[in-house]
């Protein structure tokens, strides 16, 4: 058999692709499922560490720590949907009244923290988060990061201390959402956080990801006020929205 | 993988010959400081030892699954399309090596991230398939891929240990520094160990120690 002859060589690349496809695909779909539920203790952890916490053991301690998960829409509770169900690349896309914005209130040490997940656009691809606001529902507690492809060194540097420790003690809601400035220079005032030197887009996507994502949620945190989690304090604020 | 071993030349699996390619690699004809080749992800990935480690072990197992798969058909590539199909088989690999990764140590592979895609570029990888396997036997090949791979993972490991050890004080994260009591003698870590060039600093200076050690690897005037 002639190995240089055209169309040998044409058979024997289509067989190689083919037979690669198959094997990629069938690993692929087999490992998923071990993929998934890594990704999801990620979450948890995340979520954890907005509020100052980790543990070698994350699924437990969120379980401990978060009194209530509810999904809102427009801010009102909607009934039988999981907060993880929810697909916030999608969910920030929609108008502010329409999508549906999941809340976590977690307690800890006695204290009642709201958190809450953010989503936006950096400058290669998607960031995300979860900012958690302190027991008044006005002023920030903790902020974490992540990024899919943001540059090491400049935009990525989102994810570290420098950055998301400046946000504790900003206060995003007064009458309406004053927002977070995202700013280049002195970042003194109670709106306003240092952003990153040669990550301007990364930073501005943070601020427009905090106003997108955090304005719906002030009617809802104002209605709760400072009433513990524990009493069902937010009864007569639920409804069941049929159409979902 | 011995069971594919064709016994074409009737040599003992481990003859004095077999076994050379397995060892060579490690000193007269290492792939970092005698080749020179790789250094991107030796820059990348030596800042601490466990993603090392990893990269180590990840491009030690593409690199002899490569070369056997491609030694298996080396008789059967045209010889026009060869590279390409190299890179098929490599890339088909690294692909099952990051979705292996994802699923059993996500924390780690969130490090690589990126770098396990970029053991496709590892030119030790193409190197080694289109200079040996491809003219080899299988067992052969599998022992010089396993060979260079173990050989490029033990120097980003030494790389990395002075990195990790005299940059963030600790050895796997391990505080080793701060266990031994140093910080209180007035030691700072220093942070420039941390940053990319020092890999390359630190590399030349295992090639040094290597050179002056070995004399068939000095040149002669």
């Amino acid at each position: 058999m002639n190995v240089n002859s055209n169309s040998y060589t044409y058979g024997f690349a289509i067989a190689l692709v083919v037979a690669v496809a198959a094997a990629l695909s069938i690993a692929a779909t087999s490992l998923k499922p071990m993929q998934d539920a890594n990704v999801a203790l990620e979450k948890k952890s995340d979520i954890l560490s907005s509020i100052g916490l980790s543990s070698e053991d994350p699924a437990s301690l969120y379980a401990q720590v978060i009194k209530e998960q509810v999904v809102l829409v427009n801010g009102l509770v909607v009934e039988g949907v999981s907060p993880d169900a929810v697909d916030m690349a999608k969910a920030v896309a929609l108008p502010e009244t329409e999508r549906q914005t999941p809340l976590y209130v977690a307690e800890s040490e006695g204290k009642t923290y709201y958190i809450i997940p953010v989503r936006g656009k950096g400058l290669w691809g998607p960031i995300w988060g979860y900012i958690s606001l302190n027991e008044d529902g006005t002023s920030v507690y903790g902020a974490t990061f992540g990024h899919k492809s943001e540059t090491p060194g400049l935009g990525a540097e989102i994810t570290t201390e420098f950055f998301t420790g400046q946000f504790p003690g900003k206060v995003v809601y007064s009458d309406s959402y004053t927002g977070i400035e995202v700013r280049k220079g002195d970042a003194s005032g109670d709106q306003q956080v240092d952003g990153i030197s040669g990550g301007t887009i990364t930073s501005v996507g943070v601020q427009y990801m905090l106003e997108n994502c955090l304005k719906p949620y002030q009617a809802y945190l104002k209605s709760r006020g400072s009433v513990p989690a524990a009493a069902p304090a937010d009864a007569d604020t639920t409804v069941t929205v049929a159409t979902l | 993988m011995s069971s594919e071993v064709k016994t074409q030349e009737k040599e003992a699996l481990f003859s004095k010959k077999n076994r050379r390619l397995f060892v060579d690699p490690f000193n007269e004809n290492n792939p970092i400081t005698v080749q020179v080749l790789g250094i991107c992800s030796a820059l990348a990935i030596t800042v601490k030892m466990k993603p090392a480690l990893v990269m180590g072990l990840s491009v030690t197992v593409v690199l002899a699954a490569a070369n056997v798969l491609t030694s298996l058909l080396r008789n059967l590539i045209p010889n026009r399309i060869r590279i390409i199909v190299q890179l098929v088989v490599v890339a088909a690999l690294v692909i099952l090596v990051d979705q292996v990764l994802k699923a059993f140590v996500y924390d780690v592979s969130k490090q690589l991230s990126v770098f396990v895609g970029l053991i496709i570029t590892n030119c030790i990888i193409m190197g080694r398939i289109e200079a040996f396997s491809l003219g080899n036997t299988p067992w052969k090949s599998f022992l010089d891929g396993l060979g260079n791979g173990a050989a490029y993972a033990a120097i980003l490991l030494v790389v990395a240990f002075f990195r990790e050890l005299l940059g963030s004080g600790t050895l796997f994260e391990y505080p080793v520094l701060e266990a031994l009591g140093v910080y209180e003698l007035g030691y700072k870590n220093n942070g420039m160990m941390l940053l990319p060039p020092m890999a390359l600093i630190v590399v030349a200076l295992i090639i040094w120690v290597q050179r002056a050690k070995t004399p068939s690897l000095i040149e002669k005037e």
